[in-house]
């Protein structure tokens, strides 16, 4: 392993529930100072991978380093430098805002002037610095998040794991946390983020990797994930009718299509003979656009629903 | 359960950290924890005390009260230490994730029960002080010997809160302690000798008795009390120590087990 380059790696790793895989031989490689995602639908075993990788439960098989430590036997020394934002928030409800940062600096071994010192950035960086002394139930859910978010930081983590960052989030807190992690990896920390949020993966990800039923099933950078998986260009075809015409016609057009609900996903390398044909059916609207990875997302796990 | 669950402990300084993490919560609301903890048991043991003790002769030697008050303290510092690994502890665990929060720093599960146990029988100490301070205040009992109250309150926290931890470990939810409380601890009060003498009690039930460790505690509280050494002391000490590491060893393992899922 190039310990320079590589901050996390695992091979083979695999963890049974009940007699059931719920990690798969699974393999990973994470550079350092890059953000790489990990993508996958409820159930695929993203927030498992997390807890394994962080030495929280032992694999059933596989090899595993974190930041040049062996994992789970030397965990405690890899999470010293490793700042972890859940996917629930688990703030201290009875502490305000730098309370919350002084306890968990603690846990780090860290003194309280070292601490202290760090509050002033690490608030700033959160934008609650006027919040300093409020109460957590007082927050909104974007505060909380940024919040644990900066709790993460309190050591000055290399690595930065977040499980589904902007759950729950409305879109102006969303952008905020997305600008944060942007500046996260300005500064050279390596991110790994958990997410089903398609555009928070090509956002922010440099690299991701496609997870379902504990493995990965494709792994590269956004643009690589769209240019392998799918064909460049969607038209999806809704109104009236939407399903029968498909039956008809868009096979003609359409290298691949799929009907979900009313709507007709038209997959094609050339969008023009079928834009032709669209505009003779006056009943049917349609929208043209270049594919996505949420386009790859659902062609690669799926579009029935995961419980 | 899996062979691993069942390794030895593995202690450090970090569980340090935690206790003063509940340390400073307790600092807001010591009002109430004072009042409710500390206070109830004082009010229970002077109203029956010169309720019940107006009425009745000596007992071994000692006033109702004061024979009350040997029972009081052991009593109260089990209490403080059940509730506190009970319900704080599994709201700490379960309900506010606490402990997920903790396990993401380079502490273990392992410093987390330790530093629970520890804190909850820190409450007790706090407990056990209320209640001496009350004996010397009263003048129930002169004796120098009292002093070794204090370890013993300390000592049986250790006990009730890793016993207790046992409980937590395998809640599913707050109305679980109900079983506890009502299965295990309020008999355990009739029949350990804190309102009466175990030896009032039928011999197969003063046999049970022998075997629970606040019967053990008692044993020691009250000869202090009265001014003398207790008989067996290194032995009743050794009983309680032993449920205390027991009820750690047990605790622990069904906690690694529960966390694992």
């Amino acid at each position: 392993m190039d310990n320079v380059t590589t901050v996390l790696s695992a091979h083979g790793l695999r963890k049974y529930y009940n007699g059931q895989a719920v990690v798969d031989g699974l393999d990973i490689s994470i550079r350092r100072g890059e953000c790489f995602g990990l993508l996958g639908p409820n159930g695929a075993g993203k927030t498992t991978t997390l807890r394994l990788l962080l030495g929280l439960i032992s694999p059933d098989a596989g090899e595993l380093r974190l930041l040049d430590h062996a994992v789970p036997e030397q965990s405690r020394a890899a999470r010293l430098r490793v700042g972890v934002v859940p996917q629930m928030d688990n703030l201290d409800p009875d502490f305000s805002v730098a309370e919350n940062l002084l306890v968990y600096g603690r846990y780090f071994g860290m003194s309280d002037a070292a601490i202290e010192a760090r509050l002033p950035e690490l608030l700033e960086f959160a934008n609650l610095a006027q919040k300093r002394d409020a109460r957590i139930p007082t927050l909104s859910g974007g505060m909380k998040r940024r919040l644990t978010l900066a709790r993460a930081l309190v050591n000055d983590p290399e690595v930065i794991f977040l499980d589904e960052p902007t759950i729950g989030l409305d879109p102006q807190a969303r952008h905020l946390i997305w600008q944060r992690l942007r500046e996260l990896t300005a500064r050279g920390k390596t991110l790994l983020l958990t997410t089903h949020f398609m555009e928070e993966a090509e956002r922010l990800c440099h690299r991701l990797a496609v997870m379902d039923n504990g493995r990965i099933i494709s792994e590269g950078t956004p643009r690589e994930l769209i240019g392998r998986n799918i064909e460049p260009q969607v038209v999806e075809v809704f109104g009236e009718g939407a399903a029968e015409w498909a039956h008809s016609h868009a096979a003609r057009h359409a290298h691949r299509f799929e009907i979900s609900g009313e709507t007709v996903f038209c997959y094609v390398d050339d969008a023009q003979p079928l834009l032709l044909e669209l505009q003779r059916q006056p009943e049917l609207r349609y929208l043209h656009r270049p594919a996505n990875l949420e386009d790859v997302f659902l062609k690669l796990t799926g579009r029935e629903m995961r419980e | 359960m899996k062979p691993s669950f069942f390794a030895l402990p593995r202690l450090s300084l970090r569980f340090i950290p935690i206790w003063r993490r509940n340390f400073m919560v307790w600092k807001k609301m010591a009002g109430s924890s004072i009042l409710g903890h500390l206070a109830d048991p004082v009010i229970y043991m002077l109203g029956l005390g010169y309720g019940l003790g107006g009425m009745l002769p000596e007992i071994g030697g000692m006033p109702y009260i004061t024979f009350l008050a040997a029972g009081t303290v052991c009593y109260s510092t089990m209490n403080s230490a059940s509730f506190e690994v009970l319900y704080s502890g599994f709201t700490r665990m379960h309900e506010q994730r606490t402990w997920e929060a903790i396990l993401n720093t380079p502490i273990t599960l392992d410093d987390i029960v330790f530093s629970e146990i520890v804190w909850a029988a820190s409450k007790s100490l706090l407990s056990g002080l209320a209640v001496l301070a009350v004996i010397w205040l009263l003048g129930l009992s002169h004796s120098p010997l009292t002093l070794w109250l204090i370890p013993l309150s300390l000592l049986v926290g250790l006990c009730f809160a890793s016993l207790g931890m046992i409980m937590t470990a395998i809640a599913p939810g707050y109305d679980f302690f109900m079983y506890y409380f009502t299965l295990i601890i309020t008999p355990m009060v009739l029949l350990c000798g804190v309102f009466f003498p175990v030896d009032r009690l039928p011999p197969l039930l003063q046999t049970v008795s022998s075997t629970l460790p606040l019967t053990h505690a008692i044993d020691l509280a009250r000869p202090l009390l009265n001014d003398v050494i207790p008989a067996n002391s290194w032995w009743h000490a050794a009983v309680l120590l032993g449920y205390a590491l027991a009820g750690f060893y047990v605790s622990l393992a069904l906690l690694r087990r529960r966390l694992s899922q």
